[in-house]
């Protein structure tokens, strides 16, 4: 079966964010960016079921900058075999990008869809959601356990209170949560071998969806910062100023 | 313009969140009903018309919403909140599972995670990790909102009367079913709204040392939390994780025990009011943001903690 992998290019997340001095956003200039943690998972799952032979074919699509092409190069290097990449400069809010990804599941019919439950930027956890709504699919989120079984798969999520799995008909869309892989890192010759695979790029017009975000940022500020206390001698100190100065407990 | 409220409860009991979301509601001035999907539910739709300021509970009650399935929900739930101006939910893991869903049906922009509100169609949010803080605009005519419930003060759950209506809508995909579930049990208050927690990291070294953790949890009426290392190293369960992707807490009280403190851990615990922290690295950045610091070896002052608070509680 086809498996379609979306990646999203995001800042590294070992960067500390620096919010711009004019509140417009965040200061992405000559930062390092690199493929969003939660979609090396999910790539690093297609592999896997096409190393169990479940999958035949992985598609790996991304949608961004003409840089985001370097994350699809990652993703062919870890065992994609062709890439899409919908290249748009303009931001891509999630119910567009969830349009874009269904014009592509209807051209590529994938039999699983398999995205990050979140990008470490904005945060939003609603793409693979806003996907599997848009195109009548079943969906299992936060993704700790995928396991398919003919025209079903069994998806193990990761919930506030515990675990709950759920089973969904084929097609269907899978978000991975932290601990569904570890992620591989990609072998020099491998490296070597993803720049000579297959990568189309393609326009949002192309795929005959309008960008048109509905969302606005007015501004975009730093956090309140904490400010460090006072370092406490021992434990009865500690206990001490819970009680009596902070008065706590 | 109403509001539409999606109660989050386990077919039993109405949770603290939707207090706080009513509360978020409030703050956006209107109407506000409650929806409160489920199987053998009628507890829940009775504890939802006594919280304050609500206007009429919704119940719809049928086995395809017994297990919180995102397709059959986020189907009710467009259908319902087509006539509301504003659906809210909690941003927790069923939130965050259906409410995108209710999004894309009815062809609306989602604004997830919101900390304050500024006016009915602007919104405060944490983005990347909370590093960053955005006050977001929304243009669509309904707007699709989760909720951080420790953001905002929970309203009484008490007084208010509202009326109970039943909804005979039933939406049930075939998409997908529900097939096991394993929830920890635990006697200790719930992690996401707990007056104390305190949370063990990799300086645990392994899940027994968490035991330590216990006692003095017991002594203070806590619950327990973990950092994302102690979690991935296989120490406690990953309901117990707090941070970025894990649960965000906001305690009176936040003990941090062996844990360094990464931005995104702090995304989790940084709200809450007072921070206490023993660790033996004093150069661990959790000391930046700690009210009250020990630089101690965990193994003694753990022990030394729990014989200390008998002596004064």
């Amino acid at each position: 079966m086809k498996v379609l992998v979306a990646v999203k290019r995001v800042i590294d997340y070992n960067v500390k964010v620096r919010v711009k001095p004019d509140n417009t956003g965040v200061d992405l200039a000559n930062v390092k960016m690199a493929m969003n943690p939660f979609c090396e998972i999910a790539v690093e799952e297609a592999v896997r079921l096409k190393e169990k032979g479940v999958a035949s074919e992985i598609v790996v699509v991304t949608i961004g900058p003409k840089a985001a092409q370097e994350q699809i190069r990652t993703a062919l290097a870890l065992g994609a075999d062709r890439g899409i990449h919908i290249e748009s400069d303009e931001e891509v809010q999630s119910l567009e990008a969830a349009k874009l990804l269904k014009a592509v599941v209807e051209k590529e019919e994938p039999k699983l869809v398999i995205l990050g439950k979140q990008s470490i930027d904005s945060d939003n956890n609603q793409t693979g959601q806003m996907l599997a709504a848009l195109t009548g699919m079943g969906q299992g989120t936060f993704a700790s356990e995928v396991v398919v079984d003919g025209e079903k798969v069994q998806v193990t999520r990761e919930i506030d209170g515990g675990l709950m799995t759920v089973g969904l008909k084929l097609p269907a869309v899978v978000t991975t949560d932290l601990r569904l892989n570890e992620p591989r890192y990609a072998s020099l010759p491998n490296i070597m071998k993803a720049k000579k695979k297959p990568l189309d790029t393609m326009s949002p017009a192309d795929l005959g969806v309008e960008v048109s975000p509905r969302l606005t940022t007015l501004k975009v500020e730093a956090p309140a910062s904490r400010q460090a206390g006072i370092k406490v001698g021992d434990v009865a100190e500690l206990v001490d100023k819970l009680k009596n100065e902070a008065k706590v407990i | 313009m109403s509001i539409l409220v999606i109660a989050d409860h386990d077919n039993s009991s109405l949770k603290q969140s939707t207090l706080n979301v009513v509360a978020a509601a409030k703050a956006i001035g209107g109407d506000i009903d409650i929806l409160v999907a489920g199987e053998n539910c009628g507890s829940v739709g009775e504890a939802a018309a006594k919280a304050e300021g609500v206007n009429k509970v919704l119940v719809a009650d049928n086995a395809a919403y017994g297990h919180t399935l995102a397709e059959n929900l986020s189907e009710l739930v467009a259908e319902v909140g087509k006539g509301y101006g504003h659906i809210l939910a909690s941003a927790g893991t069923t939130g965050k599972d259906f409410m995108p869903r209710v999004a894309a049906l009815l062809d609306v922009a989602q604004v997830s995670d919101i900390m304050r509100v500024e006016s009915e169609d602007t919104f405060v949010r944490p983005i990347y990790a909370g590093n960053a803080i955005a006050t977001v605009k929304a243009s669509d005519s309904i707007k699709v909102v989760t909720v951080r419930p420790t953001a905002f003060d929970p309203v009484a759950a008490e007084g208010g009367a509202a009326s109970v209506e039943a909804l005979d809508i039933v939406k049930d995909s075939g998409l997908s079913e529900f097939v096991s579930e394993e929830l920890a049990k635990s006697d200790r208050p719930d992690l996401s709204s707990a007056d104390i927690v305190i949370s063990g990291g990799r300086g645990m070294q392994n899940g027994d040392n968490f035991k330590m953790l216990e006692s003095v949890a017991d002594q203070l009426g806590a619950a327990i939390g973990a950092s994302r290392a102690a979690v991935d190293a296989g120490f406690v369960p990953n309901d117990m994780q707090v941070g970025q992707t894990g649960k965000i807490v906001a305690p009176q009280l936040y003990i941090a025990v062996g844990i360094s403190g990464a931005i995104q851990h702090l995304a989790g615990m940084g709200d809450s009011k007072v921070i206490a922290a023993i660790n033996k690295d004093e150069e661990a950045p959790i000391f930046q943001v700690a009210d009250y610091g020990l630089v101690a070896d965990l193994f003694e002052a753990v022990p030394e903690l729990e014989a200390e608070l008998k002596k004064v509680l």
